[in-house]
């Protein structure tokens, strides 16, 4: 059993008295693609320079590739950042920002040349050697920040937001260049972004953080689908939650009173509720039906069509419920255009019980 | 309305360094006169009166000294100013607002007080009277200008790139050397061409502390109170000049940024 890259014990880090790392544990595999979401100011950054040495733990452990690195300085691990802003040193060339980290190693020259060229073959730029930082582009900047970080041949790469800086389309291409990297050269990735589009595409497990503590720790499809709390529903995808108390139980299966009408829900066999539990669950809304679509489902509801939002091929419907609630739902364009709605109308949508997803209770 | 109000305070911008430059726009002017006074009918141009000022063994012995105190005031200003900079910007301590005052002091203190007590303080431990007791004062009035200059181009440095450099192995020694110190350079140039202008201008301090050995306007003071030569126009117009050109090449010099190849590239390329 390969040893953990990376385990953070109970971390904690103070600002004063603001604590932005509430005791986080996380082990990180040899090989992995771990990344850290969360809306701004979650700690999911600060967490990335605890494990950097860029900040100091208030309390907690921290131990990188086995050894324990809690109060390690950042020169004394092996943690190469890429960083948003690049931060290539301007007063130097390619080919020496990428040799900067050998420089406190006994490697003698010629060595540290061929090191040096053969990360920026690496990651594509071999004939950028000689220019100076000003003279790049964003991309250009970024893959270089890459190649210095590689050049060491470090275990663990730490990324903060590095395609922040670029325009969409390069994004996506570097997407998935860096994972097709980190793929060939089995390091293990740690990876900080807001993008969540971008850390589903790329990740082997997803971190959520929120408010400095680890809400969710699973492989995209788990924390896209099987959320554990109300948190991690409303922030990743698209979803309607619904809440209320088991007041009875059908023939198919207990069913929840909400404000919005009673709904059927369908749970694994070995849990039980029974009749005055509160229950939360969600359905996606990419999960819905409408009754242009052919037969509605068991569970029903009515809401006014209050707005649409266009991104590229998938449109979103939001309506109006009885309670004031928005729900929503998400079709592909062509499908969209079968569903006559204009703003105002009426419009039943519905679910199978099997498709939507019960929050497990804490 | 706006446009009148525009207009006069441009007029009086004009009159205001009119009036500060005329003096030495006269000076400069005359310098390249023919005749031993002053008159309404210029008669030149000539050089006959810098000939004299630099065959004057003098002017000249007292030039040299000036360029070799600022030219150390300069060297040790700047080490001062810059180290004092460099702990101020990364470091809190306690009274570091009192500290900040205090370097405040040597630009604020009238300079009659300061030659006086530096006079007094260099007497009192046997110092005074030397070239050295030039450099001493001029350090203490100019190190605070060049911490001013450094202290500026500090904050506007990308404190990433120090944690960028940690990040890759380097210590914090090493990183001072290798990172923060290339991007200070051109502050460091027009820190130090600062200093050695103001040293090699500087009046009063010079007069109170120094004996024999003195500085250039120290001579050009005791000069005048014999006969008004005109060789006092020459070399006041080449004091003038050559402090002037250290401004102009330390403003030059400030304007690079770190990672510029001039102070006239803008940095903008094609990738």
């Amino acid at each position: 059993m390969a040893q953990a890259a990376v385990i953070l014990n109970n971390v904690v880090k103070r600002f004063g008295s603001v604590e932005a790392v509430s005791g986080v544990s996380l082990e990180v595999n040899q090989g992995e693609f771990v990344a850290f979401i969360g809306p701004s100011g979650c700690g999911k950054t600060t967490t990335l320079r605890l494990v950097a040495g860029l900040e100091q733990p208030s309390s907690g452990t921290i131990s990188i590739n086995g050894r324990c690195m809690t109060n390690a300085k950042p020169w004394e691990r092996d943690t190469p950042m890429v960083w948003q802003n690049f931060a290539l040193f301007p007063f130097l060339n390619v080919r020496r920002n990428v040799e900067f980290g050998l420089r406190e190693r006994k490697i003698d020259k010629k060595k540290r040349q061929e090191k040096v060229s053969r990360a920026l073959e690496i990651v594509g730029v071999p004939e950028l050697g000689e220019r100076q930082i000003s003279e790049l582009s964003g991309g250009q900047k970024q893959r270089v920040g890459i190649a210095r970080a590689l050049v060491t041949d470090p275990k663990v790469l730490l990324l903060d937001e590095p395609l922040g800086s670029l325009d969409a389309n390069l994004r996506v291409r570097m997407q998935s260049e860096l994972r097709a990297l980190q793929r060939k050269l089995g390091i293990t990735f740690i990876y900080v972004t807001h993008n969540q589009s971008e850390a589903f595409a790329m990740a082997d497990r997803i971190v959520v953080m929120h408010q400095g503590r680890i809400h969710q720790i699973g492989s995209p499809h788990e924390v896209y689908r099987q959320p554990s709390d109300k948190f991690v529903a409303e922030f990743v995808g698209v979803n309607n939650i619904f809440s209320g108390q088991v007041s009875e139980f059908d023939k198919k299966g207990p069913v929840v009173s909400t404000g919005n009408g009673p709904f059927l829900i369908s749970i694994p066999n070995e849990e039980k509720v029974t009749i005055g539990d509160h229950v939360t669950f969600l359905i996606s809304a990419d999960r819905v039906t409408t009754s242009y679509e052919g037969e509605l489902e068991e569970n029903q509801v009515t809401g006014a069509v209050k707005g649409q939002e266009f991104v590229g091929t998938i449109v979103t419907l939001l309506l109006e419920l009885k309670d004031g609630t928005t729900f929503r739902i998400q079709k592909q364009e062509r499908q969209m255009l079968q569903i006559p709605t204009k703003l105002g109308d009426n419009l039943t949508v519905s679910w199978n019980p099997n498709d939507a997803y019960v929050l497990p209770t804490s | 309305m706006d446009r009148l109000i525009n207009l006069a305070l441009k007029a009086y911008a004009v009159c205001a360094f009119v009036f500060i430059f005329l003096p030495v726009l006269t000076l400069i002017v005359f310098s390249f006169h023919l005749d031993r006074y002053p008159s309404l009918i210029w008669k030149g141009p000539g050089l006959v009166w810098y000939k004299e000022v630099l065959n004057d063994p003098a002017i000249v012995e007292a030039f040299k000294n000036s360029l070799v105190v600022a030219l150390s005031v300069g060297i040790l200003s700047t080490f001062f100013g810059g180290t004092a900079a460099y702990f101020v910007n990364r470091w809190d301590f306690r009274g570091k607002h009192i500290y900040l005052a205090l370097t405040l002091m040597p630009p604020t203190t009238p300079l009659i007080v300061l030659g006086l007590s530096l006079l007094v303080f260099l007497s009192l431990i046997h110092l005074s009277g030397t070239l050295f007791s030039i450099v001493f004062g001029h350090v203490v009035f100019c190190s605070p200008f060049a911490m001013a200059l450094i202290r500026l181009r500090l904050t506007e440095l990308d404190r990433t790139l120090e944690e960028a450099a940690w990040n890759l192995g380097h210590g914090e020694w090493r990183t001072i050397a290798r990172v923060v110190l290339p991007q200070l350079v051109s502050a460091i140039g027009a820190a130090l061409l600062i200093t050695m202008a103001l040293s090699f201008d500087e009046f009063i301090v010079a007069w109170f502390v120094s004996a024999l050995d003195v500085t250039l306007p120290v001579k050009i003071y005791a000069m005048m109170g014999g006969n008004v030569s005109t060789k006092l126009n020459a070399v006041g117009s080449m004091v003038f000049a050559i402090s002037i050109l250290l401004v102009i090449l330390a403003q030059i010099l400030w304007m690079i940024q770190p990672g510029q190849r001039s102070a006239f590239d803008n940095g903008r390329r094609l990738g």
